[in-house]
């Protein structure tokens, strides 16, 4: 057999799995996003752009924003909590000790995501765990659910280890005589994490960036079991426009506009990763 | 005082395992100083110890009269360069050339300027703007002294800087390295396990085993008189006896290794009935005719011959011991195994050891 019809076979299952479960149902969802809804919520094939126009409206802008706006944040919360984890296990935790602290690292992904949340629902309601103890030493109840600040807990929460991992991963590849060359030639420990560690991690970041602010964008779960009903994010918008305003065409057309959103965070992060394969 | 280096009963261990003990050590300014011994001798670690990558567990470090064993690398006054380069792989070469000007926030006019000169003291001008990945081994080890020299330190630390190239390369740089030191007078210290490296270029060796300095001198003072057998042992002396001292007198200490006697100048550390360690050259050893008529020479037989090109080392058994013997290419002539010799071990080439460590 050929190598090159030895290639084809050996690719064709996941070509053809992506055909059918992702380019198929992409094309009929842009297809979709072109048409309208019928007045009982079936779809109506007369093209226009209509509903693009539709969901670059202020009203719907702003929810893009906001959607970015959290993306953003978690992904920054993401990189300021994990980045020490991650250098405390490629550099200070003995050799024999970093499995074990990397699996607890991702031990949480052995319970649904939906559970975790309803987690942090008992955590943060007004008579949850952490009302109580503050109502315990004497302080006052906080309002900690069903507002963006507990979007922004659960979101980052969840998506901590997709930042921690690719941070470890870069880190355990930064040569370590590097850092001792560079205090040997007069830079401080925080010259050092500027002027070595953090450029020849940026792969790390870039990948971890990647990973957290993708999801976050379309964040679902989080904004709908943790956020407060004037908190609308795009996942939550476009899940409402299929299951309850029933108007496909135009959750369609809000996809489609994520994933153009999508498409420029990945080429933003495409220079450093390229950086990565060059060292 | 700028340059000198005092090391003081310096320890240093590493969980159960004593790395670098009781080491005391003084580099005079503009000294070329080798730390010589094999891997696990403790020569990187003290190194590593200048250089403050490790802090002692014991003892006092001066550099130009200042006790730096509580300053940490960034703030003293050496610059190391390191065994696999270490070059930063994000910057091009000026950029790692400049590294330490930078941190030191000189001013970019004086930084461009320094760094050309650096570069052109290493004979690698024009390479500013090329990647580091694109250089060769050479390339990079000249990148990573200009590197360390374009800061002028009081102290140049040089970890095994040249093991990594090849053997013709690296004679070249050893020549050049040692001209450089000269031209700059900057005290520089070399870790090495390379016996003829040290040989070549320092001032003074100081040979390491198991964490001990066991001698400290001049390369010709090293090699004319090691103290121990591990330093004769490493220095190449090839015939290393255990013989027991018969008698001493008129000067001499007369020996016996199993049958072979022989007679060495007493240098006052022997004891009649004792044992002790000697150690002969090879090229001192003397090989004559089977009928040379030499009161002191022993009957031996030929086991093997080792030809190095410029000299010839013969194997001879005498009286059951194995002996060494080097003739120059010039001098030798054609021998055969199995073929009989005599043997001489001319007293003052016959030298004590210690035990060492």
């Amino acid at each position: 057999m050929s190598a090159r019809r030895q290639a084809l076979l050996l690719l064709a299952p996941a070509a053809l799995t992506l055909l059918v479960l992702f380019a198929v149902p992409q094309a009929l969802m842009f297809e979709a996003s072109l048409g309208r809804r019928s007045a009982y919520g079936g779809i109506v094939h007369e093209w226009s752009l209509a509903n693009y126009a539709r969901a670059l409206e202020p009203l719907y802008l702003g929810i893009f924003a906001r959607s970015v706006g959290l993306a953003a944040l978690t992904t920054a919360l993401c990189l300021a909590l994990a980045w020490p984890v991650a250098w405390w296990i490629a550099f200070r935790v003995p050799q024999r000790h970093k499995s074990a602290l990397l699996v607890l690292l991702v031990l949480p992904f052995w319970t649904s995501f939906l559970v975790r949340m309803y987690a942090w629902i008992v955590l943060l309601r007004t008579e949850g765990v952490i009302n109580a103890a503050l109502a315990a030493v004497g302080l006052p109840a906080f309002d900690l659910l069903y507002n963006d600040l507990a979007v922004l807990i659960g979101q980052v929460y969840g998506e901590l280890p997709f930042m921690a991992l690719p941070l470890y991963a870069s880190m355990e590849k930064l040569d370590r005589r590097l850092l001792e060359a560079a205090a040997d030639l007069g830079a401080s420990p925080l010259r050092r994490l500027r002027e070595v560690a953090l450029p020849l991690t940026l792969p790390g970041i870039a990948a971890g960036g990647v990973l957290v602010f993708i999801p976050s964008l379309g964040a679902y779960l989080a904004p709908d079991l943790l956020g407060g009903a004037k908190g609308v994010y795009v996942g939550n918008l476009v899940q409402a426009q299929f299951a309850v305003a029933r108007d496909a065409p135009f959750g369609a057309a809000l996809s489609f506009v994520l994933a153009l959103l999508v498409l420029v965070a990945v080429a933003a992060a495409r220079r450093p990763l390229a950086a990565a394969r060059a060292l | 005082m700028r340059g000198a280096i005092r090391v003081e009963g310096v320890g240093k261990s590493f969980g159960a395992t004593e790395a670098v003990r009781d080491v005391s050590l003084e580099v005079a300014p503009g000294e070329f100083v080798t730390l010589l011994g094999p891997s696990g001798c403790g020569k990187t670690t003290l190194l590593r110890l200048l250089a403050g990558f490790e802090t002692p567990d014991a003892g006092r470090l001066l550099i130009s009269g200042r006790d730096v064993a509580g300053l940490p690398p960034h703030r003293r006054p050496v610059n190391t360069v390191f065994q696999h380069y270490a070059l930063f792989p994000h910057q091009d070469v000026a950029g790692n050339v400049a590294f330490g000007l930078r941190m030191q926030k000189r001013p970019a006019a004086e930084v461009r300027e320094r760094v050309a000169r650096a570069l052109e003291l290493v004979q690698l001008a024009g390479f500013e703007s090329r990647r580091v990945d694109e250089l060769s081994g050479g390339q990079k080890q000249r990148v990573a002294l200009a590197r360390a020299l374009v800061l002028e330190p009081e102290v140049l630390l040089l970890d095994e800087p040249l093991a990594a190239l090849d053997a013709k390369l690296r004679a070249q740089m050893q020549v050049e390295l040692k001209n450089l030191q000269e031209r700059l007078r900057m005290t520089f210290v070399f870790v090495t396990h390379d016996r003829d490296e040290a040989l070549i270029m320092s001032d003074r060796v100081a040979v390491m085993n198991a964490g001990r300095v066991e001698q400290h001198g001049t390369p010709d003072a090293l090699y004319d008189r090691p103290r121990t057998r591990f330093v004769a042992d490493f220095l190449g002396m090839r015939n290393l006896l255990r013989a027991r001292v018969e008698a001493v007198e008129a000067g001499l200490a007369r020996l016996a290794c199993g049958e072979l006697r022989f007679a060495a100048r007493d240098d006052g550390g022997y004891r009649a009935g004792e044992e002790a360690w000697v150690g002969v050259r090879p090229e001192r050893v003397r090989l004559l005719a089977a009928d040379a008529a030499e009161p002191d020479a022993h009957d031996g037989v030929v086991e093997d011959e080792i030809y190095l090109g410029d000299r010839t080392d013969w194997v001879v058994r005498a009286a059951g011991t194995a002996i060494v013997a080097a003739e120059s290419a010039r001098g030798a002539q054609p021998r055969g195994r199995g073929e009989k010799v005599r043997l001489a071990l001319p007293p003052e080439a016959v030298l004590r050891l210690e035990d060492g460590a």
